[in-house]
């Protein structure tokens, strides 16, 4: 029978810590991309929301070809892309063959650049469910742009926003464990180091999905809360 | 960027499409049969059975797809003995069927969710007048409840598919030489990932666009009673004659 304390513990044969380091790893890069693909999300929204007709395009483009394109081949294209421009900058230098990038910066801005697209469409959406006459009001009280942003809209539209942005924040959780083809010792990276090395792939595959499945089981739960809160003082319709 | 080289990329992607087509054909299929399965249980009276299907859909769609598909191909590799006394080892050792098992219980999940909310979304009256008509448990399923729910299904199930093309680039990681398996090759010979990359994004591009057309066409065909008709008499007479 095998020695599961052993093996899942913190003990030089055990792979708990390793795991533990993993999934810190995992939520890191996911909070990076996360946070990445809310600036560049806003602006792309910003872009197809205000902008003029060529802005407007850029911004429809974007959306439609990052979400058509497999998120694996994005994160080839920055991790080798990143590396072929870096190389031919080196070379430029006199320094010959690959230069590997840091992959947790990779991995962040690649997540970054494919949630974007789709926190862009969560933003849009919130922007539309603003009511008109909270804007007019604005208006009447006499704001003007910068301070109707920031009063009026950005706290409205990220009420409306929380649920959008909850199914995004899964998708990027489960979408980082993908960044481990480049080697980046995330939860899933560290979790076939265990598989492989100890030859019991059942065991740690199956334990790196229930780690996963605890993590996105507990910021669902976070998600909830904070909408539950974002609520308070807005009576739902009486069914 | 170097054009001429864009081009025999792309040609050498295209060796790639049936591939992907194929793994994402089979496993919506499979999939879709599985999920209505599923939902249906989940919106059975059978406690343990709604159970089961809730943890399922929870465990399938609260972890990465790449797990799922190692959890199978390299996890079950641990069982081989078990699984050669089954005279399984033959499917399981297969990379191929290991990824049309994980891409089909995966979209399964998923799909079960949307066939629930469609089957639900089939409003009380229309059940309640099949039921004035004399239709009870099959018969109302299969010619009132699942036609009505298909028809409010049809745009969201479509995300979930576009989402399964997208989904057999991971058939890349158990050595499936698919349009992305192909394209990381490419890559690693070459050094040029953004040639590569354009091809490769070309191309799913066009299968996504394709595939958005066909599900609008299908949504348009079975909502005609939304489209305002140009002959409204002839329409009715035409009803009249077929029943």
């Amino acid at each position: 029978m095998i020695d599961y304390l052993t093996l899942f513990g913190t003990g030089p044969d055990g792979w708990g810590d390793d795991l533990a380091v993993g999934a810190a790893v995992t939520i890191a890069v996911a909070l990076g991309g996360f946070f990445l693909g809310a600036i560049f999300g806003s602006l792309v929204a910003w872009a197809k929301i205000a902008g003029n007709a060529p802005l407007r395009l850029l911004g429809v483009g974007y959306t439609t070809i990052l979400r058509g394109i497999p998120d694996l081949l994005v994160i080839y294209l920055f991790y080798f892309g990143g590396s072929a421009v870096l190389a031919a900058i080196a070379g430029l230098f006199g320094h010959q063959g690959f230069i590997g990038l840091p992959s947790f910066a990779v991995g962040a801005v690649a997540i970054g650049v494919v949630s974007a697209a789709y926190q862009a469409e969560v933003f849009r959406a919130s922007f539309n469910a603003l009511s008109k006459g909270e804007i007019e009001a604005a208006h009447a009280a006499g704001m003007h742009k910068t301070l109707m942003f920031r009063r009026i809209i950005v706290p409205q539209m990220l009420r409306h926003a929380i649920p959008g942005l909850g199914n995004v924040w899964l998708l990027v959780v489960k979408e980082s464990a993908l960044v481990s083809v480049t080697g980046l010792a995330e939860l899933m990276r560290t979790t076939q180091l265990a598989a492989g090395s100890t030859r019991l792939p059942f065991d740690f595959y199956l334990a790196g999905a229930l780690i996963y499945l605890a993590i996105t089981f507990i910021s669902t739960m976070l998600f909830a809360h904070s909408e539950k809160r974002s609520r308070r003082g807005f009576s739902e319709a009486i069914r | 960027m170097n054009l001429h080289f864009i081009w025999e990329t792309f040609l050498a992607l295209l060796t790639g499409v049936p591939v992907t087509l194929k793994l994402a054909t089979v496993s919506v299929v499979a999939g879709m049969i599985l999920a209505l399965f599923l939902a249906v249980l989940r919106l059975s009276r059978f406690r343990l059975a709604r159970w089961a299907v809730a943890a399922y859909v929870f465990a399938f769609r609260g972890s990465p797809m790449l797990v799922q598909i190692f959890l199978i191909y390299y996890g079950l590799g641990q069982f081989r003995s078990t699984l050669q006394a089954l005279h399984l080892w033959y499917w399981f050792r297969d990379p191929y069927f290991c990824v049309l098992l994980a891409l089909s219980l995966n979209t399964a999940a998923y799909g079960c969710e949307i066939i629930r909310g469609g089957l639900q979304s089939v409003s009380a009256q229309q059940v309640e007048a099949g039921r004035a008509c004399g239709m009870s448990g099959l018969l109302l399923f299969r010619r009132i409840t699942l036609p009505i729910a298909v028809r409010n299904v049809v745009p969201i199930y479509g995300n979930e598919i576009i989402l399964m093309v997208k989904a057999t680039s991971l058939a890349s990681t158990v050595t499936i030489m698919e349009i992305t398996g192909i394209a990381a090759k490419l890559i690693a010979e070459t050094y040029r990932a953004f040639e590569v990359f354009a091809a490769a994004g070309a191309i799913y591009l066009l299968i996504n666009f394709v595939l958005m057309r066909l599900i609008a066409f299908v949504e348009r065909a079975l909502s005609p009673h939304l489209r305002r008709s140009t002959r409204p008499v002839e329409t009715i007479g035409a009803l009249a004659a077929t029943h």
